[in-house]
Formats: C-alpha cells, sequence, structure tokens
C-alpha cells in the first residue's frame, strides 16, 4: 500500500465524507427503531400504512410523521395487527372503527364527502360554461356587426378610398 | 348577471363564516350508538376498590365514563365537577385512568378527591385506543345496554354539567331504560 502524504490523505478524507453526507441525508424519522418490524417487507406495508393515517392528536400530520404519543401507539398497534396476520385494509378498519373515517388522511369517497370529491370537478366545468358562453357571446357579437351591410355613409367613404381621394 | 359575483360572494362568505364557527380539533366520535369495547381493567395498583370493565356498563343502568390522566392539566380544572356528578348519585362514575403511572394517579386522586364508583387502569393505553381516546379529558355517556350514546372532548367545566351533560343523561334514563 502506497502511503500518502498527509495533507492529500487529508484532503482525500474530506472529500470521502462531504461525498458520503450527500448520498446518505439522514431524515428525521418518528418512527423508532424499537417499534419496528424485524421483517423489511411487514415493516414497509406498516410504513405504508402509517403514511396513510392522520396522527389526531397534531391533525395534518400522519402518525409515521407524528412525535405524538397516541401516534406512537398507533404505529405500534398497526405493526401488531400486521404481526397478527391482517391485511392492510383490515389493519385501516381497525383504526377507522375506533376512531372514524376521519383518521384517513385521504376521505374515502361516499354520500357524505361527495361534495368534497366532486366540487372541485363541478365547479370547473361550470367555469367552463360560463367561458364558452362569454366567447361565444362575443364572436356572435363581432360577426354580426361584420355582416351588417355597409351604410350609405360608409359606401360613400369607400368609394372616395377606391378612388384614391382619401389617404 | 350584475348580481352574480355579489351572490357568489355572499354564499362563499356565509359558508366559510360559518365553518370558522366549528372546532377542527373536536373530532366526531365513530362509537356513538356503537355497544361500549370490550375490556376489563384492574384498578390503579394500591388504590381501594374495583376495577373497571364492560360488564359494569350493561346493569341496566345510564352510567358515565370520565377518560383522565394525572399528566392531564385540563383533567384538573374538570376533576371537581366530575366530583360533583358522582356525589349527586344519579349516574354510576367510572374513572379510565389513561396511560398514567399508579404513584402519580393515586396522589393525584387523593389529592382531589376520588368519587368514582370504579376506576380501570389502561396503563398501556390500549382500551383507551378502543374507545377512540385521542386527548384527555374525554367523558361518555354509556347507556343501560352498554351502548356509548355520547361523547365529550375536553374538559366539563363551567356550568357545562348543568346545561349539557345532565340534561343528556336524564333524555337517555328517560329513552332507554
Amino acid at each position: 500500500m502506497i502511503r500518502l502524504p498527509i495533507p492529500v490523505r487529508a484532503v482525500l478524507l474530506a472529500a470521502v465524507l462531504a461525498l458520503g453526507s450527500l448520498a446518505a441525508p439522514a431524515p428525521a424519522l418518528a418512527v423508532n427503531p424499537d417499534e419496528m418490524l424485524p421483517d423489511p417487507a411487514l415493516e414497509a406495508r406498516a410504513r405504508d400504512i402509517s403514511k396513510h393515517l392522520r396522527c389526531l392528536v397534531c391533525q395534518n400530520q400522519s402518525i409515521d410523521d407524528s412525535d405524538a404519543g397516541l401516534a406512537k401507539d398507533l404505529r405500534v398497534l398497526v405493526r401488531e395487527r400486521i404481526k397478527a396476520g391482517d391485511s392492510n385494509d383490515e389493519v385501516i378498519a381497525f383504526i377507522v372503527d375506533r376512531y372514524g373515517d376521519y383518521v384517513l388522511l385521504n376521505p374515502p369517497v361516499k354520500k357524505s364527502t361527495i361534495v368534497l370529491w366532486a366540487g372541485p370537478g363541478i365547479v370547473a366545468i361550470l367555469g367552463l360554461l360560463a367561458l364558452f358562453l362569454f366567447f361565444r357571446k362575443r364572436r356572435g357579437m363581432t360577426i354580426a356587426s361584420a355582416q351588417a351591410p355597409l351604410s350609405a355613409e360608409e359606401r360613400a367613404r369607400l368609394a372616395k378610398i377606391l378612388d384614391g381621394d382619401e389617404k | 348577471m350584475y348580481l352574480l359575483p355579489l351572490v357568489l360572494f355572499a354564499v362563499l362568505a356565509v359558508y366559510f363564516a360559518v365553518g370558522l364557527t366549528k372546532d377542527p380539533k373536536i373530532i366526531p366520535s365513530a362509537l356513538i350508538d356503537k355497544p361500549a369495547p370490550t375490556f376489563d381493567l384492574p384498578t390503579i395498583p394500591g388504590r381501594k376498590g374495583d376495577g373497571f370493565s364492560t360488564a359494569d356498563l350493561k346493569k341496566g343502568q345510564v352510567s358515565v365514563v370520565n377518560v383522565f390522566a394525572s399528566w392531564c392539566v385540563p383533567c384538573r380544572a374538570e376533576h371537581p365537577y366530575i366530583n360533583k356528578l358522582a356525589e349527586m348519585g344519579i349516574v354510576p362514575v367510572y374513572g379510565l385512568n389513561y396511560k398514567d403511572t399508579p404513584d402519580a394517579a393515586l396522589n393525584w386522586l387523593s389529592n382531589l378527591g376520588d368519587n368514582y364508583t370504579a376506576v380501570g387502569a389502561d396503563i398501556s393505553g390500549r382500551v383507551g385506543i378502543d374507545w377512540g381516546v385521542y386527548g384527555v379529558p374525554e367523558t361518555f355517556i354509556v347507556d343501560g345496554k352498554g351502548r356509548i350514546r355520547y361523547k365529550q372532548t375536553g374538559p366539563i367545566v363551567g356550568d357545562m354539567l348543568e346545561t349539557k351533560i345532565l340534561p343528556l343523561i336524564r333524555a337517555i334514563q328517560g329513552g332507554s331504560q
């Protein structure tokens, strides 16, 4: 092994450390290592489920993001249900039975949420309709004025232009 | 046609004004009119008296379940009203001691008074999750068949006992016994 001079080694070391810090930005995880399941596949499912469940204490974070005590309890519960053999839907149903649809960050389409889901579409359609009517009316006006026969005054002026009298 | 923007504005203004009067922290319970969860909790270690289980809620009388913890500041403000309700003797008042340490809970109860018919110690918080608890204090009114009929999120303070809780208890006592 070639021994590099110390300044060169220092520079190399600094470069390696800098690259390393670029490659692995450490995300601030709410999930503690002691909560995690040993099986990576099951843990991935737990993470996926947790990302869709609202933390009821902080409300705009998922339980996967939140440091609240209840969020931790729910994360542990999700993992317990997975270990007990529940499917993802069963785990979510278990939590929804206790806390209602409110825990779902993605609200289900049902009678009470139809306005929420259909509202933006309906507003967009109304807006397009209004635009369509507006432009049709304006175009109708332009065409109408373009098709109207020339008045006597206009004809006289046109004749002048054609004769080259008016510049 | 010129009125349209004004009408749209008025509709949106009313809609948002109503929205502002609602407290987004109050989440409607998913358990209203559903049977109370199944559980059987021992009392706080060191406390004299009974533990608390689902069977207590199926004795044919309306009961109140109060979720409390010694670490919960609003619970402290609420507790005198819970004591008062229990003293009236119109309903059994059960305590669910949520995620507490037994020593702290015992100390808290001996300072503030313990009029509970029975107290269950939910140290892990798992029974609390079954009840849909997300922020103590919470208080449930359960009918004689063990169905949850009402949930109060947040402390019962001021005139709430007289104006809200007692009328509800009487209505449920009158209706479903």
